[in-house]
């Protein structure tokens, strides 16, 4: 009987302590002490969320840098009971947990580096990221995408290149992880390039 | 390469650093020498009445009703989360097959998740409902090996401890302080921590980005520190939610196998001889470290199906995020398979099949190379007893451990858990095959499909909760045998190493003579690693031989599936 009190009574005050007072602490301090970080690092552009900071989205347009490939899907718009490719849907993260052997992941990996251009290409941009979110790239697949983006933009291919080198993060305390581009980071600053002018 | 390398020595010596000073506080702690929140922990104990010492039996009835009331809550939490508040998304409540997984996943320390969390739980479902779990079952492990190691070093004593007053005593004292400290520095390095489920943004190519949102850093530290590993996201730690930056990356693999790591040096301290414990950390520290070079030669190399078409520099980035580059993933990997932990910042379905065969390995041993928080410990102990009983064997002495005789009672029981492993694994995986429910849920062809059902049950049975994930397991069939799995891997360890330890503490130890066997030291440690090898290789190789080493096999010789 003993035992089946103190079952109770423990499991109660834990319940409130870890599973309601413990977030709840945490949320009260990071709203207050890092509000930005705490609603998602969100990116605003005059007024409007253009998204986070540290989630990946979609781009097609060869005017903009592309992130890496990205395994998510989301429901189908014209038909609510079909699931469809929808590439960077922060609603539901995945990656393509396809095998090592796996023929359609053979296929993807060439058809993605053959889109990009003769022979071999940079990892990051023919994988498929693990979270479908990734926002980063490699230096190396900024630096292969320069004379896309340029061309599309009327600008010098210099210029661009020289805003990729301004947004090339190291690792971290010159150690950890691998150097990287923020990819959203870097489209808003090529939206900022004045137009033809900066490289000529 | 040299500066992966670098990142990984890096590793190794801080956790150390950190890992032997908790582990002395921590064997503090389970002594009642820290107090500082002795009012708070009188109170508690004085209004819940547990009463005192216990012998391992009534240790064993505690633990296993707090765990089943545990379930219970869990259980009616995430079935009818569609009627309870902070379910900003309107998610409906789980079925019943997948809140029964999810509900033993969550209390065996397990966290298999066979939902994605962002399209599932509600804000109280993960906060209630998971997050507090995330506190019980690790405080529950840890409050095992307390009082296991009372009972190895006891002198004819029928009493292990007070189940409460070790599980409160965890919680008070090691994980909340640990994990509040560890949130908010999340919080500071910007994983998001809000009540909202999420926001709409409007991409700079004009589409519309639904963002899924909540109270991410809170849950994140304690499921590092516990070896929980539940995602609050689909892809678990791989989220640049739940894992925004390198140094993020860096601090939860430390938080994943400090308290495992400390457990060695807790347990040196507890029982009077910290040669014993060290003893225990080499012996695992050389599987890690092997697992690890293992791990990372294969990835490194890459995948040879893909070397046409991709720049060799930085090996098989299928999978893996750009800001941890392949050694942070490939390090996450080893740490994470070998700590039973879990969590994931890679998909574990895309290493190499060498790689992916490894990270199962690791969890086939049993989960003891620091293994879960206190049953990575207790687990190493079982092994520990059957490496003494071959030892006595080889040189026809009575086993001694401690200065106790290891009798036929105590090795029967270690050698019973040996069972547990190819139970999970073999059986209930070799039934899924039968009946065919493992067909339908793999998803790649050829020898891959094969590793992916054997990762599951591996995955569940160790309550490690990693997975490969391209294999569907919410089935109700998948969700109630790995719910079964994950079961037998947490109390059928627990139980036998609760009544070995209750058996030891009442005998007295002998003086050491010049026949004693130490169990300290190099030879020692060569047997223990042996002994763990050999049982991990006997019984897994012919299934391992079948689907990731076939897989290998195939890669080489340039077949796809």
């Amino acid at each position: 009987m003993s035992q089946i009190r103190a079952t109770l009574v423990l499991l109660a005050v834990f319940t409130l302590l870890t599973g309601i007072a413990y977030p709840l602490a945490i949320t009260g301090i990071a709203e207050a002490v890092f509000p930005a970080k705490a609603k998602g690092s969100l990116v605003e552009v005059n007024g409007t969320v253009v998204g986070s900071r540290l989630i990946g989205q979609s781009f097609t347009s060869d005017r903009y840098f592309h992130g890496r490939p990205s395994a998510t899907s989301g429901t189908d718009p014209n038909d609510p009971s079909k699931t469809v490719e929808q590439p960077y849907n922060a609603a539901a993260s995945t990656g393509s947990n396809l095998a090592p052997t796996s023929k359609s992941l053979a296929e993807a990996v060439a058809a993605r580096a053959q889109a990009l251009g003769p022979g071999r290409q940079p990892a990051d941009l023919v994988t498929a990221s693990g979270s479908g979110l990734d926002p980063h790239i490699s230096p190396a697949g900024a630096y292969a995408q320069v004379e896309r983006v340029a061309t599309a933009r009327k600008l010098a291919p210099a210029a661009v290149r020289t805003l990729v080198d301004s947004r090339v993060e190291g690792r971290e305390f010159g150690i950890l992880g691998e150097p990287r581009v923020n990819v959203l980071e870097l489209n808003l600053a090529l939206d900022k390039l004045p137009p033809g002018g900066a490289g000529s | 390469m040299q500066a992966d390398l670098l990142q990984a020595a890096l590793y190794a010596v801080v956790l150390v650093a950190l890992a032997v000073p908790l582990g002395l506080y921590m064997a503090r702690v389970y002594t009642g020498d820290v107090t500082f929140l002795a009012p708070v922990e009188k109170t508690l104990l004085g209004a819940a009445g547990g009463g005192g010492e216990q012998s391992w039996c009534t240790y064993a009835v505690s633990l296993l009703l707090f765990n089943a009331a545990g379930f219970a809550l869990l259980l009616a939490i995430l079935m009818f989360q569609n009627v309870l508040p902070l379910n900003p998304q309107g998610f409906d409540g789980l079925s019943w097959h997948l809140a029964f997984n999810t509900a033993v996943s969550f209390v065996t320390n397990t966290n298999w998740q066979s939902y994605g969390g962002e399209t599932t739980m509600s804000n109280l479902s993960q906060m209630v409902g998971l997050t507090t779990q995330n506190f019980l079952s690790a405080a529950t492990g840890m409050a095992l090996a307390a009082a296991v190691a009372r009972g190895f070093a006891g002198r004819q004593v029928r009493t292990v401890g007070n189940f409460w007053t070790d599980m409160t005593r965890s919680v008070l004292y090691i994980l909340l302080p640990l994990s509040l400290v560890l949130a908010v520095v999340f919080a500071a390095l910007g994983m998001p921590q809000t009540l909202a489920g999420s926001v709409d943004a409007t991409t700079l190519e004009g589409a519309k980005q639904t963002i899924a949102i909540g109270p991410v850093a809170s849950q994140l530290a304690i499921k590092q520190l516990g070896t929980n590993g539940g995602g609050f996201f689909n892809v678990n730690s791989a989220h640049p939610f739940e894992n925004p930056l390198a140094i993020t990356n860096y601090l939860s693999m430390l938080a994943i196998l400090v308290i495992p790591v400390a457990f060695c040096f807790t347990y040196g301290r507890m029982i009077g001889d910290r040669r014993q414990g060290l003893a225990l950390f080499a012996a695992m520290g050389v599987l890690l470290v092997a697992g690890f070079a293992a791990l990372y030669a294969a990835e490194h190399a890459g995948n040879p199906l893909h070397a046409a078409f991709v720049e060799p520099v930085t090996g098989n980035m299928e999978g893996k995020e750009q800001r941890f580059g392949l050694i942070g993933s490939v390090l996450w990997a080893a740490t994470t398979t070998a700590a039973s932990n879990g969590s994931v910042n890679a998909m574990h379905d895309s290493l190499t099949p060498l790689a992916g065969m490894v990270a199962m390995l690791n969890m086939q041993l049993g989960e003891i190379v620091y293994g879960g928080v206190g049953v990575g410990l207790t687990g190493m102990l079982l092994f520990v007893i059957i490496t003494v009983f071959l030892a006595g064997l080889m040189v026809g002495r009575t086993p001694e451990y401690l200065g106790k005789k290891i009798e036929a009672k105590e090795v029967k029981l270690a050698a019973l858990t040996l069972l547990i492993m190819p139970i999970g694994v073999l059986v209930l995986g070799g039934l899924a095959i039968a009946v065919g429910t493992a067909q339908s849920s793999v998803q790649d062809a050829g020898p891959h499909g094969l590793s992916e059902l054997i990762y599951a049950y591996t995955s569940a049975t160790g309550n490690n909760g990693s997975a490969f994930a391209g294999f569907n397991a919410n089935t109700p069939w998948h969700n109630t045998f790995l719910g079964l799995a994950m079961l037998l891997g947490r109390f059928g360890y627990m139980l036998p190493i609760l009544a070995i330890a209750g058996s030891l503490g009442t005998k007295m130890p002998a003086p050491p003579t010049a026949g004693t066997f130490p169990t300290h030291g190099t030879v020692f440690v060569v047997l223990l690693v042996a002994t763990i090898l050999i049982v991990g290789a006997l019984t897994f190789l012919p299934a391992l031989a079948l689907g990731p080493i076939a897989e290998q096999v195939s890669m080489l010789a340039g077949t796809t599936f």
